[in-house]
């Protein structure tokens, strides 16, 4: 008998335009009409574009001092999606104001950080996900983000043609470009939350690939600011969206995670040092280092390959401007499928996405605010982590992984089609060809 | 106008007179002083002892944030240590891999403490000495012998000062710190490290910093005796009402652009902070304008119509943009497109609002390609997060 593991969360309303799947259906308006990312709107619109220059060398925090300008500017990206999240704000796109949520750093050893937050999960039924699979096919009858609204969009994001920096206030979609864009999240968790969706009108699925997580390396190390940080959920660690997305947001204070001592494991190729997290309460594994940015992004994609490849849950955390990255596998979702989580965890209804483990906790509850402490904190995420002896045996695959990465997988890096495509690829790929006959009438979907 | 570097040469002297520089001049260490309150937060003094083992000279350090000693090699946690114990204004002692002017790495042990304001409890400087670290064969085992508890109470007495020795030990929070740090020890002593990776310094080494930030302190006691603004290096008194943070003024110094902080919860709603960029603009110094309300920069052409909208707009606590004629100190006018905004703090409450100018048909301020609209909206931005992050209670800071 197959069993497949689900469990039941209320979804995250990160788009205006996300109705629930009922409301989904009702909507037949001529030509779209709400001005989306699908071909039927696509002519003609433009969007800020920002082409970020390729790093060559991972110089550590500025380089050294006969190489640095007097006055480091303000880095261009950083004050862009600022003001354009600043834009949205008061334009009131938002479905709350974020700074008007109480948020205090728990008094204790480990400085974990907790937000009140009761309006983000509001008006928004609880729905059943599966979690025992860490990669699903795309599939266009649910919520994607080529559905949100242009105005939800701040702008696309690039690499550089000619390797500087450019910004143009205002460049049509080049659909042939595939570009990659940032969007706000309607329920923000902290100020200037953002998604940043590679190549979005690919659809792609939430898994990782090269290509992509060196776009998000490359977004926080351009924003230059340590307390931006990007966040990564697989199916299984509570993504809730299966369309590849990057989170990120502002908050300056130093995360947990980020204070927790670290044991150096292994050099890898190319001076990336891996270490493990020490004294905190899930296991994960802190990449840094590399001759190179590309470097780093590699080994760090490779082992994020190698999980999601062997139906292992992760969340990802880009730290410190992209110079160091936490790996976190995890087992929550499917304990709490197995009904192996406690009552009075479950009942916090807390989900242990990469901003909990992290050590920023969004609490729905009042009593849960007023009550967190260390003990509370770290209770809940001990039951996010992997026991020692199945976390040692995830390194050797990682390692593995890594490894193999390294031997076999140059080419990837210029076309990361050439990997031969699993089945459930190419059903996804059937899948989304006949949806789009489906939708057609709706909207004229892109197709590939 | 207070220029940048004039800011520089007055840090020093505006707290403990003219005849700091000697004295400072006749210790031996290598440290060097910066100053929080100026934008971009720093060195202001650098010893010859620090010139000689960094290989730079004296031009090429003061004015710069100590950052830039940093390069690869560098341990990016403890960076985020020395930057957390910044924000937080406590004192932090680490090693730290550093760079030469000629490209070489050396360790050294870095000891930095800030030093506060007598009366107001504000942080004037933070004085950071670097005692080069020996490179030694490691010494094996001690994990579990007197020898390492000894270091760890020893450790914890240099960090937190003799104070605070006894309550260490039931503070979570003081036992957290020490407890990462022993844990980092223990670390380092039984999986045998390559040197090249971390470095310990010794007993001596801790005990010299620790005795070379004394001697510092103590000089600056004394010469701040003769300015009347009396410093030490604990904390006194907590800050002042309407007084900022050092970590909420060295946030808001990285924005460029020109901007005042207004408090409302004070009587007239006075300034309690104003960007570099604002002095450029209005032609005010610091001093002529923190504690005073905005209505400075009103003149006799100014028109009262957009003087109410804005007190209309902080009545209703919304944010709203106006196009204002106002003066600088030499009674030349402007025209001002002003976006005002309230900001709020940690709890949610309405701390601040922030007051943007943007002086119209300015070409100085075309940066970038981004309108002066949009930097305009990402000062805002910039302040909600510093006003937000800073207030959320970690440490002795309030803002």
């Amino acid at each position: 008998m197959s069993m497949t593991l689900r469990i039941k969360r209320v979804p995250t309303v990160v788009s205006n335009y996300q109705k629930d799947e009922a409301e989904e259906g009702a909507r037949r308006v001529g030509g779209c009409g709400r001005n989306c990312l699908n071909q039927c709107c696509i002519p003609g619109a433009k969007l800020p574009l920002y082409a970020f220059k390729k790093l060559n060398v991972n110089d550590g925090d500025t380089g050294l001092l006969g190489h640095e300008k007097r006055e480091p500017p303000v880095p261009f990206l950083d004050s862009l999606l600022l003001g354009e999240w600043e834009d949205r704000m008061q334009r009131g796109l938002f479905r709350y104001d974020v700074t008007a949520c109480e948020t205090k750093v728990i008094p204790g050893q480990f400085g974990f950080i907790a937000q009140l937050n009761e309006g983000r999960h509001l008006k928004k039924r609880p729905t059943e996900f599966r979690v025992d699979k860490v990669l699903q096919p795309f599939d266009c009858s649910k919520f994607n983000f080529t559905k949100v609204g242009q105005e939800e969009v701040l702008f696309q994001f690039e690499a550089s043609e000619d390797g500087e920096v450019q910004f143009f206030p205002s460049a049509p979609i080049d659909v042939e470009s595939s570009p990659s864009v940032v969007a706000i999240n309607v329920s923000p968790i902290e100020y200037g939350h953002v998604l940043l969706i590679p190549r979005i009108l690919e659809r792609l699925p939430q898994r990782i690939d090269r290509e992509s997580f060196l776009l998000a390396l490359h977004m926080a190390a351009e924003a230059g600011n340590p307390y931006f940080r990007l966040g990564y959920n697989s199916l299984g660690a509570f993504a809730t969206i299966n369309h590849l997305h990057f989170q990120a947001y502002y908050l300056a204070v130093t995360f947990p995670i980020e204070k927790a001592p670290t044991k150096k494991i292994a050099t890898l190729n190319a001076e990336v040092k891996v270490a493990e997290l020490l004294n905190y309460p899930v296991r994960g594994l802190v990449f840094e280092g590399g001759n190179t940015l590309q470097d780093l992004s590699n080994t760090v994609s490779d082992a994020c390959i190698c999980l999601q490849e062997n139906n292992i849950p992760y969340n990802v955390l880009i730290s410190d401007s992209g110079k160091r990255i936490f790996l976190m596998p995890q087992c929550y979702a499917e304990k709490q499928a197995l009904g192996e989580v406690r009552a009075e965890i479950l009942d916090t209804q807390v989900n242990p996405a990469v901003w909990e483990i992290s050590g920023h906790m969004v609490l729905k509850r009042k009593k849960d605010y007023d009550e967190a402490s260390d003990e509370n904190a770290w209770k809940l995420l001990a039951e996010v982590s992997l026991s020692e002896e199945r976390f040692q045996e995830v390194n050797a695959l990682i390692f593995e992984g890594i490894a193999s990465g390294d031997n076999g997988n140059e080419n990837l890096l210029e076309d990361p089609e050439v990997k031969p495509r699993s089945h459930e690829e190419v059903n996804t790929i059937n899948k989304r060809v006949h949806c789009s006959a489906v939708n057609e009438q709706i909207c004229r979907l892109f197709t590939m | 106008m207070e220029s940048e570097l004039g800011l520089i040469e007055q840090s020093l002297i505006s707290s403990y007179s003219v005849w700091v520089h000697e004295a400072l001049s006749g210790l031996p260490d290598s440290f060097t002083i910066t100053d929080p309150s100026i934008s971009g937060h720093p060195i202001v003094f650098a010893s010859k002892g620090f010139l000689k083992m960094s290989g730079y000279s004296k031009n090429e350090v003061v004015g710069r944030n100590g950052r830039v000693f940093q390069g690869p090699g560098t341990c990016r946690r403890s960076v985020m240590e020395v930057r957390e114990a910044i924000r937080e204004e406590r004192a932090v002692q680490v090693s730290l891999l550093n760079y030469r002017k000629d490209g070489t790495p050396f360790w050294m042990l870095f000891h930095m403490c800030p030093v506060f304001g007598k009366e107001d409890g504000r942080v004037i400087h933070f004085v950071g000495v670097q005692v080069p670290i020996s490179r030694r064969p490691r010494r094996s085992g001690g994990r579990n012998g007197v020898g390492l508890c000894e270091e760890r109470s020893r450790m914890s007495e240099i960090v937190y000062g003799s104070c605070r020795k006894e309550v260490c030990f039931d503070s979570l929070v003081d036992l957290g710190r020490v407890l990462s740090l022993e844990s980092a020890l223990d670390d380092a002593d039984s999986r045998g490290f390559d040197i090249e990776e971390s470095c310990e310094a010794s007993d001596v080494e801790k005990m010299r910093a620790a005795t070379a930030i004394n001697n510092i302190l103590s000089v600056l006691t004394h010469y701040s005796e003769s300015t009347g603004r009396l410093v030490c290096g604990k904390r006194c008194s907590l800050s002042g009402v309407g007084l900022l943070s050092s970590a909420l003024n060295i946030s808001l110094g990285r924005i460029k652009q020109s901007f005042v902080l207004t408090d409302p919860n004070l009587p007239d709603m006075p300034i309690v902070y104003a960007s570099d960029a604002f002095f450029k603009l209005t032609g005010y110094a610091r001093h002529e304008v923190l504690g005073r309300n905005c209505r400075i920069l009103s003149g006799a052409d100014t028109d009262s119509s957009m003087i109410y909208r804005i007190k209309e707009s902080i009545q209703n606590e919304t944010a709203c943009t106006v196009r204002i004629l106002n003066y600088r100190k030499d009674k030349s006018s402007f025209w001002n497109l002003l976006h005002i905004s309230p900001i709020r703090n940690a709890s949610g409450k309405i701390a601040y609002f922030v007051g943007v100018q943007m002086e119209e048909g300015c070409k100085n301020q075309v940066g970038h390609g981004l309108s002066p609209e949009m930097r305009q909206l990402s000062a805002v931005g910039a302040v909600r997060i510093a006003v937000r992050s800073l207030s959320m209670g970690a440490g002795p800071s309030k803002s």
